[in-house]
């Protein structure tokens, strides 16, 4: 009799690794920055190179940094609904622009909509690699205190906003909008 | 043509699946012949709202559709039409549907043939493919709709992966999946003998064209993805262990003891247990397969963009098809019918152990495709497992399983004097091994023991497939009808095994791979012919631009092809591609491949000479073809077992 | 022999062998594991200096070199906290270049160098391999303490 629950035996046992696995998905390497301060930088701005946009811009402040290119065809997919949380979300967005071309991210934002305060412009990447961005979309949560709340891959949904983002910032702040913390510098 | 309407052809398909996979199982189980008739429209019904489905996509697709997502993701206009067709199957949604699409095939097919079952059988095995499409079907909608839309829509696509823009492509996936998804089919038949607690002699019979079929294809589907990686990866390797591969490879080793399992219990009705379980593997591999190269778990070429959440949803599914038939197996196995008697010298004993050691071996590479992950999921680290592990592994089941095979080919049913087995063989293996030290020696001047083993193993199982038809057909007047169609079968399938060992041990043994920095007018030598590096000249193709080497390569003095190998830049993804070039034949390919330009007109290239490399695709393609032959033997199409008949109008008395 | 003893012995047999079998195939394993370490793991002494194993980080932009006349490269690969130099005899995989990510198999050298034997590529829409990320992630980390 045993010998016909074998079978059985071995698949469960290779179904709890893989149930276990998954939530460690090595696709999505949880990044070791939450719960650290974010990465500063200062990069020029991608819709005027002269002036500056980074870290300094949303200090104190509750902040979303998205990370998104032309080239990534799901930064597309989540598009809109970044533009109705820049409407209505109550968090700041600030964009960062990975290894992209000035010239066609400037058009995408004219024709979709610019949901962002500012982007900042990263042609090379090395912003991006700070932060350890490695797929776009990729959107971190960063607290007041520039703590990285949390970081999510793949597109932006109202599901993961209103699942992994909106319980943070409240336990952050209390309620919506975030007030800013007092200029302490 | 709207997009939605897909969508609303598989919700439609998902309505008559929840149909097909619970009323005809519980119609067979209350004896309600209304319930039961209800498998085979329902089954045909869902062929046809999957077939609108798919062609709903194809369109969107040949329509340069970029307000689909899936299209915006994997198409372009400049994209030439074939592979505007062929990027369908391109993503990881399109590849779901081509999956349903072969399933519905698939169940189509059976509730047309299941007009010769017996209706309760049929009424299950349609209720069990049933619940299968259920899985799939809600898979799709809920976690990889294809359909979805893309507002606003592009302006243009994001292109197809460039590796995958090769008339190899094109067929590479449809067939595998008819293989893969194939294997439902016998799984299907398994649990419906487990639901009925019977299993008979009957049942084998027909279950057994289903099972060859499936694993004709995924034969040719898996040769087919191994020649594509040759000329495509541009490394001129032909099989890398990768977990992908593994993954369509561990159900072609379980496929294989099912076909073999089978056969003993349609001769003689054992092993009945045996066969159940190796079904219910080989389908339970394939779900494992997809589950692998789906959620993103192992990381590998092929690996489509991975989401957690569609892992586990597959995990879910495996562990109700596969674990709700293995609680099946594990309640109502026992009760299927005593093991009958055979001795130690036996056709029995020889299947016995193929299947032991087919099952090892899908065991070590399960293990060895797995490990990465266990590890990982407890916590302690990120490893991976090489090549010379699944070489080295993988060969200790199947050295001892070919030499069987070559037995067993020979052995009686029941029993059979081990001596007059070993004076049948003894000048067959007496040959192989001659042939197998002086083989290599003579042609390459020089062998390992395990080339010589190789080689010998090949010429070994070569010529005891042909031994019986050989002697017979010298005997009698009609060559063609000494065998039935299934012994045919049997005896090409055999040959094209040896035919790819030979293959195999050759190539391995004797590749001359030699990386090389060249400049125009450069001359040497390799493995006996002569390269010249003429130059290179750029030029653009439909949507990339390319720098194509030319290269003269001679053999004695004579001339004996010119080689353009190309290094491609694809213009919508900025990506690079080697295109190598391959001079084919039966006892060698010249591989040749552009590396990078070195300054000064000087490049790096890569030049191998790879013997007998095509006999590992013709050896598969040979081996399919006799899965062929064994499927279409026309005693599947009787409805009654004629058995005794054939027996007695002269065919051979041992039949396959 | 009698059967009993036939089978007993054949019993024997097929035990010896599945014991055999099962150490070599264990030793293959063991042998055949690779592991991942980043450029401040092997810096911090963590990878063994006995074995192969595989490397990855970033390309440094401008390290490329090849030496004139043959087909070996020297790069350097970072994780923008450590850098090792790498040694590369043969031809590079279509996705490789500066600035871009990179893993590499081989094994550390007397020099303090990393001798690499093979360059791998990945074919897939990310930009670069999730270790070689996390590598980076956690360096920079380690960093800015």
């Amino acid at each position: 009799m045993w010998r016909f629950l074998l079978p059985i035996g071995i698949l469960v046992i290779i179904v709890g690794f893989f149930a276990r696995g998954l939530t460690l998905n090595p696709g999505y390497v949880p990044s070791p920055l939450i719960g650290k301060p974010a990465p500063q930088y200062e990069l020029p701005r991608l819709k005027d190179l002269s002036a500056s946009v980074g870290s300094e811009s949303y200090a104190g402040q509750v902040a979303l940094v998205n990370v998104w290119a032309t080239w990534c065809i799901e930064c597309r997919h989540e598009h809109p609904f970044l533009i109705e949380l820049s409407r209505s979300g109550g968090v700041p967005i600030y964009g960062l622009n990975w290894n992209d071309d000035r010239d066609t991210a400037l058009a995408w934002l004219d024709t979709l909509g610019d949901p962002y305060v500012a982007s900042a412009f990263d042609p090379t990447g090395e912003v991006a690699i700070d932060w350890g961005v490695y797929a776009a979309p990729e959107t971190f949560l960063i607290g007041r205190d520039g703590t990285v709340l949390y970081k999510h891959i793949s597109p932006m949904t109202p599901e993961v906003w209103a699942r992994e983002f909106l319980p943070r910032i409240e336990a952050e702040c209390g309620e919506l909008p975030c007030s800013p913390l007092p200029d302490e510098r | 043509m709207i997009p939605e309407l897909g969508q609303v052809a598989l919700i439609l398909a998902l309505s008559l699946a929840l149909v097909q996979a619970t009323l005809p199982i519980a119609g067979a189980a209350l004896q309600r012949a209304d319930w039961m008739a209800l498998a085979r429209p329902t089954a045909i019904g869902q062929f046809v709202f999957v077939g609108l489905a798919f062609g709903v996509l194809a369109t969107a697709f040949l329509g340069d559709d970029f307000s689909v997502l899936y299209v915006a993701m994997h198409s372009n206009s400049a994209l030439p039409s074939l592979y505007k067709f062929t990027a369908v199957w391109g993503g990881h949604e399109g590849s779901l549907l081509l999956w349903l699409m072969i399933l519905a095939t698939w169940t189509m097919l059976v509730a047309v043939a299941s007009r010769s079952l017996p209706e309760e059988l049929a009424a299950r095995v349609l209720g069990v493919l049933g619940i299968v499409s259920v899985g799939l079907l809600l898979f799709t909608l809920l976690t990889s709709n294809p359909f979805e839309r893309l507002f606003p829509a592009a302006f243009d696509g994001n292109d197809l992966n460039p590796l995958l823009q090769d008339p190899a492509m094109a067929i590479h996936p449809p067939i595998l999946y008819t293989g893969y998804v194939g294997f439902a089919v016998p799984f299907a038949f398994a649990v419906a003998a487990l639901l009925s607690s019977r299993l008979n002699k009957d049942w084998a019979r027909w279950t057994r064209p289903w099972a060859i079929s499936a694993w004709m294809f995924l034969t040719v589907g898996i040769a087919l993805g191994s020649w594509w990686a040759y000329y495509e990866l541009g490394w001129g390797g032909w099989w890398f262990w990768d977990p992908v591969e593994n993954a369509s490879f561990m159900p072609w080793l379980a496929g294989t003891a099912l076909l073999h399992s089978l056969a003993v219990t349609e001769r003689r009705g054992i092993f009945k247990s045996w066969t159940i379980l190796l079904a219910i593997m080989a389908f339970s591999l394939s779900l494992l397969g997809t589950f692998l190269t789906r959620s993103g778990v192992l990381i590998s070429v092929h690996s489509f963009a991975s989401d957690p959440a569609r892992g586990l949803f597959i995990l879910a599914l495996i562990s109700t098809i596969s674990g709700g038939a293995l609680v099946l197996y594990a309640l109502r196995a026992g009760r299927m019918g005593a093991e009958g008697g055979f001795r130690l010298v036996s056709r029995e004993s020889f299947l016995l152990l193929n299947n032991i050691l087919l099952v090892v071996a899908v065991a070590a590479v399960l293990f060895g495709t797995l490990y990465p992950l266990f590890l990982d999921a407890l916590d302690l680290g990120k490893i991976s497992v090489g090549p010379p592990y699944f070489n080295t592994v993988f060969l200790i089941p199947t050295l001892p399983l070919v030499l069987f095979m070559g037995a067993g080919m020979h052995a009686t049913w029941k029993s059979m004097s081990g001596e007059t087995l070993a004076r049948k063989l003894v000048i067959p293996a007496g040959v192989a091994v001659l042939l197998g030290v002086l083989v290599p020696w003579i042609i390459f001047r020089g062998a390992s023991v395990l080339t010589m083993v190789g080689v010998s193993l090949g010429f070994w199982v070569i010529g005891a497939a042909l031994l019986e038809p050989v002697q017979r057909m010298l005997a009698s007047n009609h060559a063609a009808t000494v065998l039935s169609r299934a012994q045919w079968g049997m005896t090409l399938a055999h040959l094209g095994v040896g035919i790819f060992i030979l293959g195999a041990t050759i190539t391995s043994s004797y590749n001359i791979e030699t990386d090389r920095s060249v400049r125009p007018g450069d001359r040497w030598e390799v493995g006996g012919y002569e390269f010249v590096f003429r130059g290179t000249r750029d030029f653009d193709g439909v949507n990339y631009s390319a720098v194509e080497g030319e290269f003269e390569v001679r053999r004695n003095g004579s001339l004996v092809t010119i080689m353009t190998p190309e290094k491609r830049i694809y213009r919508v993804q900025r990506s690079p591609m080697t295109e190598a070039a391959i001079d084919a034949g039966w006892s060698r390919d010249l591989f040749v491949a552009l590396g990078e330009p070195l300054g000064d007109g000087a490049w790096s290239v890569r030049v191998q000479v790879k013997p007998l490399i095509r006999f590992i695709w013709l050896g598969a393609l040979i081996m399919a073809f006799g899965g062929l032959l064994a499927a279409t033997d026309p005693r599947y199409r009787r409805r009654k077992v004629a058995h005794e008949a054939r027996v007695g109008a002269g065919a051979s008395p041992e039949s396959v | 022999m009698t059967p009993r003893r036939q089978r007993m012995l054949l019993i024997g047999l097929v035990i010896a062998g599945v014991g055999v079998s099962a150490g070599l195939a264990l030793r293959a394993f063991q042998e055949n594991l690779l592991f991942f370490f980043s450029p401040s793991q092997v810096v911090a002494g963590e990878a063994p200096d006995n074995r192969t194993f595989r490397l990855g980080g970033m390309v440094v932009e401008e390290s490329l070199q090849r030496e004139p006349g043959s087909l070996t490269l020297n790069f350097v690969i970072t994780d923008y906290v450590n850098s090792l130099p790498v040694r590369y005899t043969g031809v590079l995989p279509d996705l490789f270049g500066e600035g871009q990510g990179v893993v590499v198999r081989g094994r550390l050298v007397s020099d303090g160098g990393f001798l690499a034997e093979e360059v791998l590529a990945k074919h897939d829409e990310n930009y670069m391999s999730p270790e070689v990320a996390d590598a980076l992630a956690r360096a920079a980390e380690a960093g800015a303490k």
